[in-house]
């Protein structure tokens, strides 16, 4: 977290308010497979990451989550078989039987990839705004056993991941080139493993002196009011999370797949995506206009 | 009055070990002392720090007798965490020393833990932040920090709560020479404005003795010396010549006493004597003009025989941020290279870009043959069960290593590491050229003379050598050429003694006392300018 991107309303928010926000985002897309719906919950993700200054963040997220989504599509366009519009028939094969390319089955497969993609947008957005230390910070007063297995976690990925870095270009500084294939694989990820034990050790050690183990609570009454960043993010959330409910009760955004492609796309679906936008992008679009 | 901290007839034993770790110490630190703790490596020092603090036994396991208590909480009674409220500690591996995800958060970390309000802990985390001039990292991502700017947020973190002790174990070995100085003279203003009490380990006694009030010595477990640092140094050319700082090993050549404790000491008893001459304002280190006209130092030509050599490189981050700019450099065989800089000059990368591990954003490399490179943290290259598992048993022969061939590599210690990776990263093909980057971290003289030797050895046997490093001594001591890198540039590239003793902070301990007078960097040359002077003044 930079100090150019904590200056965004969504990183100055308090991590319960941020989690909320990007909790709603990720429901929304698991709620509704209606393309339109999913492509406004995209818009207000990559908008709000743009606007939040995580876009790099996001870009990684969705050149991990491309591949999969694209395997996810195919895999439902081959062994899906409940849609009636055949746009090929590969024939018999063995295990799977007849294999038939069929429109309907095309198309959901294409959704849940976009799906996918959203999802995990949306989740590495909820990673990039809301603050780990935060989170661990509440999580002691309530969960304290947790929290101290998170915060050793969370401190070790890192610490590991630059371990395993170094280690390889060490591995690569050896004369032989540190030999290669599946053994020399395994040195290196015993070495690592081997490295881990010690340096868990070492964090647990700092915990200890900065007196984790004898917590003492903090005084009652003692929480921040509720900042213009707070509020505005908390009611772009609340928001996000209304729009969820009146479009699950009134059965906006329809969307049937099989055995026939239903969509309803008209006035209201058009209106609804918009909504999502607007009200997602609402609290970052405040902040650039002045200080919250 | 309460100690400060006191050991009564402590020893300790690590589960498992053969040998105890600590012997029957006994000393005693009154609030508002510093005292540097000295000794070789597996001294017993790191050790003593941890019974400090109470993780040892509490949080390391193993058999303890006698009583050590820290502001009057006997260890016996009180862990970590209790001892937390008095003692802050600083350990050696600022990696593992920091917990949280932001410096801001790190910081707060011990302040919430002690129960304080927000705005008790905001204003701890300003103050801390203010005083170590780290408030414009406060919403960094601790991911993001260099070593040294990662070893000051772990002091934060440990001073935050304002301890009336503190425990560091060799604070400075990750910083360069300028980081180095300050953070000790930060220790000496917490001491001298709040009272604090400091227990130092270090190597490098010369950069913290001049502030110390007692030295107390260890070695194989047991405290052998108690004493203030002049009297510390002359047990220590009777007993331990191995902890002798340049300044007093000066003065032991020149047949000096007593041994001083600083470079303003050593300096007072020469003008005194009449062997330093008047203070001249010294010309910025390596760039001593030749025809009049100063000048850049020059750019290196790829000689035909250059043994490694390279032209125009420039690296830039993601960011854009450039690393190196345009750089040439050319790498004779035979030849030792000192590769100084403050952190982040830029000299790792070049490092690492000279050996192909990294690839430069312009510019070429060009090599005669192998290029070895040995990267700053021995332990990385070791990845078997075993030490035999890791190089023939030529080369553990030719590294003196062949007694721990059964032993894991993990278990052996820091010098012995550091001989291990050389013996890997030598092994095979002769290299043309050999890198090593901060080969010192951690390692006490003894060891480094024998580190030493042995780059003067390959390059006898015609390999290039260049050692990048923040440690003056070693380079005077090891070095023919010395290139000075700032901001991705060479703006210092002279024979040895033209660069250390010309500087301020780039300059050896012995170059400081004799302000550069007979470019005497090490105390064997400037003891042999003072011998000349005496000898001169007492001719008739």
């Amino acid at each position: 977290m930079s100090s150019l991107a904590s200056s965004t309303v969504l990183l100055r928010a308090r991590s319960s308010v941020s989690a909320l926000y990007g909790f709603a985002l990720i429901a929304l897309a698991l709620a509704f497979t209606h393309p339109l719906i999913l492509l406004a919950v995209a818009a207000a993700t990559f908008g709000a990451a743009r606007l939040s200054g995580c876009q790099r963040q996001l870009r990684g997220a969705v050149a991990f989550a491309i591949p999969l989504a694209l395997m996810l599509a195919v895999i439902n366009a081959l062994l899906v078989r409940d849609g009636v519009t055949v746009l090929w028939r590969f024939g018999e094969l063995p295990l799977f039987g007849q294999i038939d390319l069929t429109a309907e089955a095309f198309v959901y497969g294409f959704l849940l990839a976009l799906r996918v993609v959203v999802i995990i947008a949306a989740s590495a957005l909820l990673v990039a705004i809301v603050d780990p230390d935060d989170v661990l910070r509440r999580m002691r007063r309530t969960a304290f056993r947790s929290a101290l297995t998170a915060t050793l976690a969370t401190r070790m990925i890192g610490v590991l991941s630059r371990d395993a870095r170094r280690m390889d270009q060490a591995r690569r500084c050896r004369p032989d080139g540190g030999g290669s294939g599946r053994r020399a694989q395994l040195l290196m990820v015993g070495s690592v493993a081997a490295g881990a034990l010690d340096r868990a050790a070492d964090v647990a050690a700092t915990l200890e002196l900065r007196g984790y183990a004898t917590r003492v609570a903090p005084p009652r009454g003692d929480s921040l009011p509720y900042s213009r960043a707070d509020r505005a993010v908390l009611v772009s959330g609340l928001g996000l999370l209304a729009l969820l409910i009146l479009g699950a009760a009134f059965g906006l955004a329809s969307f049937e797949p099989y055995p026939r492609i239903t969509i309803v796309t008209g006035l209201n679906e058009l209106l609804y995506g918009a909504l999502i936008v607007l009200t997602a992008l609402a609290a970052p679009l405040i902040s650039q206009k002045g200080r919250p | 009055m309460t100690s400060a901290l006191s050991f009564d007839r402590f020893s300790y034993s690590y589960p498992g070990a053969s040998a105890p770790a600590l012997r029957e110490v006994s000393f005693s630190l009154d609030p508002g002392e510093f005292v540097v703790c000295a000794g070789l490596s597996a001294s017993g020092k790191s050790t003593l720090l941890r019974a400090a603090s109470g993780l040892v036994p509490h949080f390391h396991g193993g058999t303890a007798s006698g009583h050590v208590t820290a502001n009057g909480l006997d260890t016996r009674e009180h862990g970590p965490g209790d001892l937390a409220r008095v003692a802050g500690t600083l350990l050696q591996d600022p990696e593992t020393q920091v917990v949280m995800q932001t410096v801001g958060a790190e910081l707060a970390f011990p302040l919430e833990n002690r129960g304080l309000s927000r705005a008790a802990v905001a204003r701890g985390v300003e103050e801390i932040a203010l005083t170590l001039s780290i408030a414009d990292l406060l919403e960094r991502a601790v991911d993001e920090l260099s070593g040294g700017e990662l070893q000051r947020v772990a002091l934060g973190a440990a001073l935050a709560a304002r301890p009336s002790l503190v425990l560091l174990d060799e604070p400075t070995s990750q910083l360069d020479p300028v980081a180095g100085d300050e953070l000790i003279w930060i220790l000496r203003r917490l001491n001298e404005e709040w009272g604090t009490a400091v227990l130092v380990a270090e190597h490098r006694l010369e950069r913290c003795l001049a502030h110390a009030d007692r030295v107390v010595v260890m070695s194989e477990g047991a405290l052998v010396c108690d004493a203030p640092p002049s009297e510390m140094l002359s047990w220590a050319a009777e007993h331990q010549p191995a902890l002798q700082t340049p300044a007093a090993r000066l003065f032991e050549r020149a047949g000096l006493r007593p041994p001083p404790s600083g470079v303003k000491e050593a300096r007072a008893t020469l003008q005194s004597h009449g062997l330093l001459d008047a203070p001249e304002n010294p010309a910025p280190a390596g760039s001593q003009q030749r025809r009049g006209r100063p000048r850049w130092p020059r750019r290196d030509r790829p000689a035909e025989d250059a043994a490694l050599s390279c032209r125009g490189l420039t690296f830039q981050l993601p960011g854009g941020r450039e690393v190196l700019r345009n750089l040439d450099l050319a790498l004779v065989p035979g030849q030792r290279t000192a590769l100084m800089g403050r952190n982040g000059a830029g000299k790792s990368t070049l490092l690492r870009i000279l050996a192909g591990l990294e690839k430069s954003t312009e510019g070429k490399v060009e090599s005669e043959g192998r290029v070895a490179l040995l990267l700053q943290n021995p332990g990385d290259y070791l990845i078997h069960e075993r030490v035999d598992g890791e190089v023939a048993a030529e080369a553990l022969a030719d590294f003196g290593l062949e007694a721990l061939a059964a032993c894991h590599p993990r278990d052996i210690s820091g010098g012995q590491r550091q001989r291990l990776a050389l013996a890997i990263v030598l092994s095979g093909e002769r290299p043309t050229a050999v890198l090593l980057d901060e080969p010192t971290r951690g390692m006490d003289r003894a060891a480094k003379g024998d580190l030493i030797s042995r780059l003067k050895a390959l390059s006898e046997a015609g390999t290039a050598v260049l050692v990048a490093t923040h440690d003056t001594e070693l380079a005077a001591a090891m070095a023919e050429r010395v290139v000075l890198l700032s901001g991705g540039r060479i703006v210092a590239d002279a024979p040895t003694a033209e660069v250390l003793s010309g500087g301020w902070h780039f300059a050896t301990e012995t170059a400081r006392v004799l302000g550069g007078q007979g470019q005497a960097c090490t105390p064997e040359q400037g003891g042999a300018l003072l011998r000349a002077r005496m000898t001169i003044e007492a001719a008739p």
